[in-house]
């Protein structure tokens, strides 16, 4: 089963989520960071990390000798990568989304593709959670291709969990999309509330079923769980504004080893989360 | 020669835009007819990226030879600057006053970009 951790708004507490979840499933689980742009799983999975792979993705390299300028590959290029000018067109790399389409509609095959690195891929492994994470180069703006090679990791025989990037933007989409479940954090504020209404938006329309956890309860109003019970969407796991939380989590030390009567909340979760998913799918 | 500039409006006598990519309008002046063409840059104001390639591309497109503004970034001056386009910068207020400052040669041709990119 693959559990996507989602949250709209950041700082609500997915990757507590992420981790302490996989940390009490009790059985061989992964736990892949696909939070690109600044993964910090890893400060609660302790263990040196291996290197699996460098990811590149293709971008075109076009050949002065053999173009003629006619200008079809600038304009076929949707993000506007390849300039066309009369003589041979520039290429802006960091926009080129490496969807080969500019080497198909040369007519003069004088473009090639070399590939320009955007990350790389780490794994570490402690106590029965094995931790994928991708880490994306400093000022690539594309993150996109490099979550879709850290989820070529899954292992359908496995439990796996996902922790997602903020916001509900391209790599957020690129993080869900396929999961089997989303689990989304929240917060009862009203920044919470108005991006949990967006990430909802967002699910549904990646037709996944979807539960809530409302972190830090006690402090804000009630308006997340209003939203909740109007739209049918399951309250599973309520998370106490508490201060020993939060200075565990700045520790980086897991809630559920620093206030072990977490353990059982997180397994709680997990068992309630694969009930709604099994539901869900039979209805 | 005709002259590219930056506006938000669609005469002479309109502000001109210091932006560069996403102006909603470019004003192209032509010296020897004195007139004035307006083109629609609005597809760009919303743009996520590419913003200031796109304009560069209208600005190639117009036939300008030069173009005044009040901020170039890296990605527009450099296809700019492969398209043979000069590229002056001007706090001018107005684009008839900006195309008085340039005729009277106070404007200095920019060399490089004088923003920094959306990106690092």
């Amino acid at each position: 089963m693959i559990i996507g951790i989602a949250s709209g708004k950041g700082g609500t507490g997915k990757t507590t989520v992420s981790v302490n979840l996989a940390l009490s499933a009790g059985s061989p689980v992964q736990l892949l960071d696909c939070d690109v742009e600044e993964p910090n799983d890893h400060l609660f999975i302790r263990g040196a990390p291996r290197l699996l792979e460098t990811v590149c993705v293709p971008v075109p390299e076009i050949d002065p000798a053999l173009c003629d300028g006619c200008g079809a590959c600038s304009r076929f290029c949707a993000f506007h990568a390849i300039v066309g000018l009369k003589a041979t067109p520039l290429v802006f790399a960091e926009l080129c989304h490496g969807c080969g389409g500019c080497l198909r509609v040369c007519p003069r095959q004088a473009i090639r593709e070399t590939q320009r690195p955007i990350g790389v891929i780490e794994e570490m492994a402690t106590g029965g959670v094995t931790l994928i994470q991708g880490r994306l180069d400093v000022g690539v703006p594309n993150a996109p291709p490099l979550i879709r090679r850290v989820k070529a990791y899954l292992r359908r025989d496995s439990l796996s969990i996902l922790d997602s990037p903020p916001g509900t933007s391209c790599p957020v989409v690129a993080t869900l999309r396929g999961c089997d479940y989303v689990l989304l954090v929240t917060e009862p504020t009203p920044f919470g509330l108005h991006d949990l209404r967006v990430i909802v938006e967002l699910v549904r329309e990646l037709e996944l079923p979807l539960g809530v956890v409302v972190n830090r309860m006690g402090i804000g109003d009630d308006r997340v769980h209003a939203f909740c019970r109007q739209e049918r969407i399951p309250v599973l796991l309520e998370i106490p504004e508490d201060r020993r939380i939060a200075e565990a989590c700045s520790r980086g030390e897991l809630v559920v080893e620093a206030l072990p009567e977490y353990r059982v909340i997180f397994r709680e979760l997990l068992d309630r989360v694969q009930r709604h998913a099994v539901a869900m799918v039979a209805r | 020669m005709r002259i590219a500039f930056t506006t938000t409006g669609e005469s002479l006598e309109a502000p001109l835009d210091s932006r560069f990519g996403r102006a909603p309008r470019l004003l192209v002046y032509d010296q020897e007819h004195e007139s004035v063409e307006v083109l629609d840059n609005r597809q760009n104001v919303e743009a996520a990226q590419g913003a200031g390639i796109q304009a560069a591309e209208a600005v190639i497109r117009s036939g300008a030879r030069v173009l005044v503004t009040g901020h170039c970034g890296p990605k527009a001056f450099r296809v700019l600057a492969a398209a043979g386009i000069q590229v002056f910068t001007t706090q001018a207020l107005t684009v008839a006053a900006a195309l008085k400052a340039f005729r009277s040669g106070e404007l200095k041709r920019a060399e490089s970009a004088d923003v920094e990119g959306h990106w690092a």
